[in-house]
């Protein structure tokens, strides 16, 4: 497992690329854990039968926050929870069943944040074949543990 | 209705309140896998009050547990024609198992596009302890509906 010692202070510099990775395939059952544990019961993510039927879609279609919720952990296993001051996204595609999300994040601006070194760091997760699913940025302040 | 007559209104606020069952499943359907985000002890270890809620959980406090799309009908729209454009957090405090949350939500943009053919909604949200009123931190999310007529084109 990575940890917040597996980015040095030499990372935090504009330009740097983070370590990516690439994530497990997204599945039924993870979307029906999602479901239960995000408590978002929206059936387009998890009923066949609503997406088909209803919604008029081939499949169902995974939780846009469950992208960012793997985004996010992707972020946590490189920097301390605690370091994270912000982070936003922007859904510009929609997962589906079988996507495997490639993470990659880049130090885009360092800056002073309530007298705290931070750096903004540019985040990107896109599935096989290398369709953007969605972008965002983070602001994670430099040495908090 | 024009997206904009939308701007300024205040949805219900409530309580939230934080259970380690509910981070341990949604650490779960997460892939999460880390003791800190599942055992109390590592969790106070690493300095947290209890088991921290990972970093997106305060969009699922801000689904009002009574009655969880409420914001789509205060937005006057179907589930079916929503999408979740865009989400942002900005953190103060961490929240924790065991933290009640209060949430405030107001309606603090409204826009159209494509001739109305989209509009959107931004919602923003804040977080703070029932307790002690200190906020633990801030959220905007951006609803964007499909209308099935361009009203406006």
């Amino acid at each position: 497992m990575r940890n917040a010692d597996e980015v040095s202070e030499a990372t935090w510099q504009e330009g740097t690329e983070l370590p990516s990775r690439t994530l497990p395939a997204i599945t039924r059952t993870a979307l029906a854990l999602y479901a239960g544990g995000s408590g978002d019961h929206n059936p387009l993510h998890i009923d066949l039968d609503f997406a088909r039927n209803v919604a008029k879609m081939d499949d169902v279609i995974g939780h846009g926050m469950l992208t960012m919720a793997l985004i996010g952990r992707y972020l946590t296993e490189l920097v301390p929870q605690r370091a994270v001051r912000s982070y936003s996204l922007r859904f510009i595609g929609m997962s589906k069943v079988g996507d495997r999300l490639e993470c990659t994040g880049r130090v885009t601006k360092l800056l002073e944040k309530d007298g705290q070194r931070c750096a903004e760091v540019e985040l990107e997760a896109k599935r096989q074949g290398g369709e953007t699913l969605a972008t965002g940025t983070a602001v994670v302040a430099i040495g908090a543990t | 209705m024009n997206a904009k007559e939308y701007v300024g209104r205040q949805l219900s606020s409530f309580t939230f309140d934080v259970e380690r069952s509910q981070l341990r499943l949604f650490a779960k359907a997460i892939g999460e896998t880390r003791n800190l985000y599942l055992d109390v002890d590592a969790a106070k270890a690493a300095g947290y009050r209890d088991l921290p809620a990972p970093p997106t959980f305060p969009f699922t406090i801000g689904m009002n547990p009574d009655d969880q799309f409420d914001m789509l009908k205060a937005i006057d729209v179907e589930l079916a024609r929503v999408l979740h454009g865009e989400q942002s957090f900005e953190y103060f405090i961490p929240i924790c198992a065991g933290d009640r949350v209060l949430v405030k939500r107001e309606i603090v943009d409204a826009y159209e596009k494509r001739g109305g053919a989209l509009s959107f909604f931004v919602i923003g949200l804040t977080y703070e302890d029932a307790r002690s009123a200190q906020p633990f931190c801030s959220a905007r999310q951006v609803v964007v509906a499909r209308n099935p007529v361009a009203k406006n084109a």
